[in-house]
């Protein structure tokens, strides 16, 4: 795993997690913009996502369904707020119904993702913010139904950022 | 497991009472050793009653408890509550460490084309 630093701040409600990346920033880019290869990572396998709609460009839209093992579907969106090919891209994402319009009682995160050219390498910070305790609360628990794995309670970790 | 069995109220609060940096101090401390407020209160430069006010809040959130002893009273922390905090961010860090394990995979495949 090339994750470099991860940093939780519970003040702020926001995850940052730093990744040196294999592939110049041009190519890792297009991991984001390309919809088939955005579907390849973004849901777990055993909910693997569709892109739908994916309009890369400020305000523009994206529209996506992740299918689980008994064949139902969790609907998302994003709604592009900042783009800088290929150094930064800024972006909400949300809960979609059932017919795939954007849900407001459900929460939304707030994603900012960093491309650094490093020597034949990218590094990329994906910062992860919250609203409120009770949306990371929610989005974790689906998290949690979509088959993620507990992590381990990591107390020091929490406790050092003072 | 712990986390769903918060509610939203209890989650505030936990993470309110985890905001303050002596707070936190606090907490590191009392989970290791029972601690007198009147002993912890000489750790801080503020007073005796700002001291007795943080561990009310970390009280309030059930990140400490208090019990008399003799004329003192012995903050002792509580395990399971703070590992609740901390399990919320570290379930969704493991969310994002397991997208960018499938990032690196695509990255590390052989390139067929950029679209399919």
């Amino acid at each position: 795993m090339s994750i470099v630093e991860s940093r939780q701040d519970p003040e702020a409600l926001t995850l940052t997690l730093v990744a040196e990346l294999a592939a110049p920033p041009a190519r890792v880019w297009q991991i984001w913009s390309d919809p088939r290869q955005l579907e390849q990572w973004w849901g777990p396998p055993t909910w693997p996502a569709t892109f739908e709609r994916h309009d890369v460009a400020v305000g523009g839209a994206s529209r996506y369904y992740m299918t689980g093992p008994e064949g139902q579907k969790a609907r998302g969106w994003w709604r592009f707020l900042a783009l800088d090919e290929p150094r930064t891209l800024e972006f909400e994402d949300g809960f979609s119904d059932e017919s795939g319009s954007p849900d407001p009682q459900m929460p939304t995160i707030h994603v900012l993702v960093e491309l650094e050219e490093a020597a034949a390498s990218t590094r990329m910070t994906v910062t992860s913010s919250f609203a409120t305790v009770e949306q990371m609360q929610q989005l974790v628990q689906m998290g949690m139904v979509e088959g993620m794995t507990e992590a381990m309670g990591q107390i020091d970790r929490l406790l050092e950022t003072a | 497991m712990v986390v769903d069995q918060l509610d939203s109220d209890e989650v505030d609060r936990l993470f309110a009472a985890l905001a303050d940096p002596t707070r936190r101090d606090i907490v590191a401390r009392v989970l290791t050793h029972e601690t007198s407020v009147s002993v912890l209160a000489e750790r801080y430069a503020m007073s005796f009653a700002a001291v007795q006010k943080h561990v009310a809040v970390l009280e309030r959130a059930g990140l400490v408890s208090k019990r008399p002893h003799g004329r003192e009273r012995l903050v002792r922390g509580d395990v399971d509550a703070i590992r609740a905090a901390a399990r919320l961010l570290d379930q969704y860090e493991e969310i994002w460490r397991a997208r960018i394990g499938r990032i690196e995979d695509i990255l590390a495949a052989p390139a067929e084309g950029d679209s399919r």
